[in-house]
């Protein structure tokens, strides 16, 4: 009898260590969510005026803005969404519609799920001997080409998933009416799964507005204004990197208010694009 | 009458005939531009695989398999080996894993087990925002913010904690620089934390309440449900957020790059500087001069492409596992 109490006794302590433990990893994980956003907040907002957004990339310990790295960079994920959004659109409807049950769509499943998490400085490398190579110098349109392949396997993923939640009986309505396929796809299940598709187009944009190893020597950087798509054009996450780690002040400084405001647009990005599809589930 | 009626309908067929006509020559395009699409995908997994081969084919027909093999990586005499950023890639996603699953598998059993329901879901969604943040503010924190800590409390402290001990002594050589190879782990830790705790997360929710319920019903603690029927039916799905994490781990560039210190030699402590793969090709790739020099950043590129690949595939195999058993 003793035996038994003290073996409950011992089972029990065990698992108070043991969800104690758990809870306190819940803790660490939160606490350095905290410290990461605090550190940001605390170096990046002294940096935060208006002549960031208005002025230039100053030269060495001069004072400036971020304005051309600003403008490059929503230049090159804008065309990166553009080129790349169509493209995995269309494929994940091949996944979901035509091809759902094809060997092809299990294959591209398997190589879109690799290329989701492939090392983005990979892509970089690619789009160099892809691009720069051929055409002898480092150019935006490169950048965005680099950036657009980073969209696809986002957009391929949420588009197949948001397709594939659509009930079927919704198409076959549709094809009892005598619909083509292309017809029910785009007036039915477009429709019914847009939210879930937007959803996925803003996590690409998230995912993007942050990269930098694909842009070093795709997109390179540049220190003044420029708009040629064919030239170098800065971008925020290549500057942050070149400026955070120079010696001088200013640039350090610039370099925290730019991780800031990249940090603020994913995450806005991240949790409207979260109550989009929250708004579904609730539904 | 009847030959105006046939005349009417005649030329309705004929229309409705050319209307079906359209309909399936406008559904035959769409398919094709569809299937199109998803093959694009295939295409670019194979360029990036054909144009990395050709980008390297210099250096690897130069240094063959020695290329593996040699720790010297010099640009002047253009003697370049890969063995130090594999090592440096190696030993701090192995170090990373080791310190971020427990935690993540621990943080997904808070969620599943222990929080409070209307905590659930704002914790939830802040983990996976910590997957969100770019990795270039991980790795300008680390190198403001958690290097110079590290460098001045917590280097220091078990430098004189293990010295004279044999082994721990030279794992944890001084001087404490701050940025080097376990600093880069630490950071790299933290960013693969939120995506094991989601997968792990998700794969405990996949367990039949009724499994769980009847071990709570003969008595069960929490724990031991965590440990015996939880964790053992997950156990595929856990390994591939594993490997998962560890893809990350291996190719992740910027947070790595801005504290490892960029340091081509193999040394036994983990406060040395080092580099990784992605370190160094993100570090010489624009200031590399040379056919030579160039070719041997983009055999690590290649290096690196083949190992997360390997390693991906394997976590998606897992995943998948776990996945036709739900459908089942």
């Amino acid at each position: 009898m003793s035996t038994a109490a003290s073996l409950h006794r011992s089972r029990k302590r065990k698992n108070a260590v043991m969800m104690a433990l758990c809870t306190i990893a819940a803790g660490i994980g939160l606490v350095w969510l905290a410290l990461i956003l605090g550190a940001l907040l605390y170096k990046g907002l002294s940096g935060l005026s208006l002549s960031v957004f208005t002025q230039m990339t100053p030269p060495p310990g001069d004072a400036g803005g971020l304005l051309n790295a600003i403008y490059g960079s929503i230049v090159m994920t804008v065309i990166g969404i553009v080129v790349g959004t169509p493209i995995g659109v269309l494929a994940g409807t091949y996944m979901a519609e035509y091809g759902r049950f094809s060997r092809l769509t299990t294959v591209v499943r398997f190589i879109n799920d690799i290329l989701l998490s492939a090392p983005s400085i990979i892509v970089g490398l690619f789009v160099y001997e892809l691009m720069v190579r051929p055409m002898g110098h480092f150019s935006a349109i490169a950048g965005a080409v680099a950036l657009s392949i980073l969209v696809i396997p986002v957009v391929v993923r949420t588009t197949e998933d948001m397709l594939n939640l659509v009930p079927n009986a919704l198409r076959e309505a549709g094809t009892a009416i005598g619909a083509p396929r292309w017809v029910v796809i785009r007036s039915v299940a477009y429709r019914a799964a847009l939210s879930g598709i937007v959803t996925g187009i803003l996590l690409a944009i998230a995912r993007i507005s942050g990269e930098t190893a694909p842009l070093l020597f795709t997109a390179l950087n540049n220190q003044f204004w420029s708009s040629n798509l064919n030239a170098p054009m800065a971008s925020l996450p290549v500057t942050i990197f070149q400026f955070a780690l120079s010696p001088y002040e200013e640039w350090q400084q610039l370099a925290w208010t730019g991780a800031l405001i990249i940090t603020l647009t994913v995450l806005g990005l991240s949790i409207f694009a979260r109550s989009l599809t929250g708004r579904r589930e609730d539904r | 009458m009847t030959a105006v009626s046939e005349a009417v309908t005649s030329s309705a067929i004929r229309t409705r005939e050319a209307t079906v006509r359209r309909f399936a020559l406008t559904d035959t395009i769409f398919r094709t531009v569809t299937r199109l699409s998803a093959i694009l995908v295939l295409v670019l997994l194979g360029g990036v695989a054909v144009s990395l081969i050709a980008g390297s084919w210099e250096a690897l027909s130069k240094f063959g398999f020695s290329f593996l093999t040699t720790e010297s990586w010099n640009p002047v005499t253009e003697n370049f080996g890969a063995l130090a950023p594999i090592y440096g890639t190696v030993v701090t996603s192995a170090i990373a894993i080791l310190i971020a699953v427990p935690i993540g598998i621990g943080i997904a059993v808070f969620l599943t087990e222990l929080c409070p329901r209307p905590l659930r879901r704002p914790i939830g969604i802040a983990v996976e925002l910590l997957a969100g943040i770019p990795s270039i503010i991980y790795g300008i924190w680390g190198l403001f913010v958690f290097a110079p800590f590290l460098q001045t409390t917590v280097q220091p402290f078990i430098i004189n904690l293990f010295h004279g001990i044999p082994g721990l002594a030279s794992l944890f050589a001084g001087p404490p620089y701050g940025i080097g190879l376990l600093t880069s782990s630490l950071i790299l830790a933290i960013m693969v934390l939120p995506f094991i705790t989601s997968i792990t997360k998700d794969v405990f929710d996949t367990v039949p309440a009724v499994l769980k319920e009847s071990a709570y019903g003969i008595g069960c603690t929490t724990w031991e449900v965590t440990r015996r029927v939880v964790i053992p039916y997950t156990r595929v799905g856990i390994m591939g957020g594993v490997m998962l994490g560890l893809g990350r781990a291996l190719g992740e560039t910027m947070a790595v790059t801005f504290v490892i210190g960029n340091a081509h030699r193999i040394s036994a402590s983990l406060f040395a500087p080092g580099t990784t793969i992605s370190a160094t090709i993100a570090n010489e790739f624009t200031e590399a001069d040379g056919e030579l020099y160039t070719s041997s950043l983009v055999a690590l590129g290649l290096i690196l492409f083949i190992i997360t690949f390997i390693i991906l595939a394997l976590a998606r195999y897992m995943l998948l596992r776990i996945d036709s058993r739900t459908g089942a």
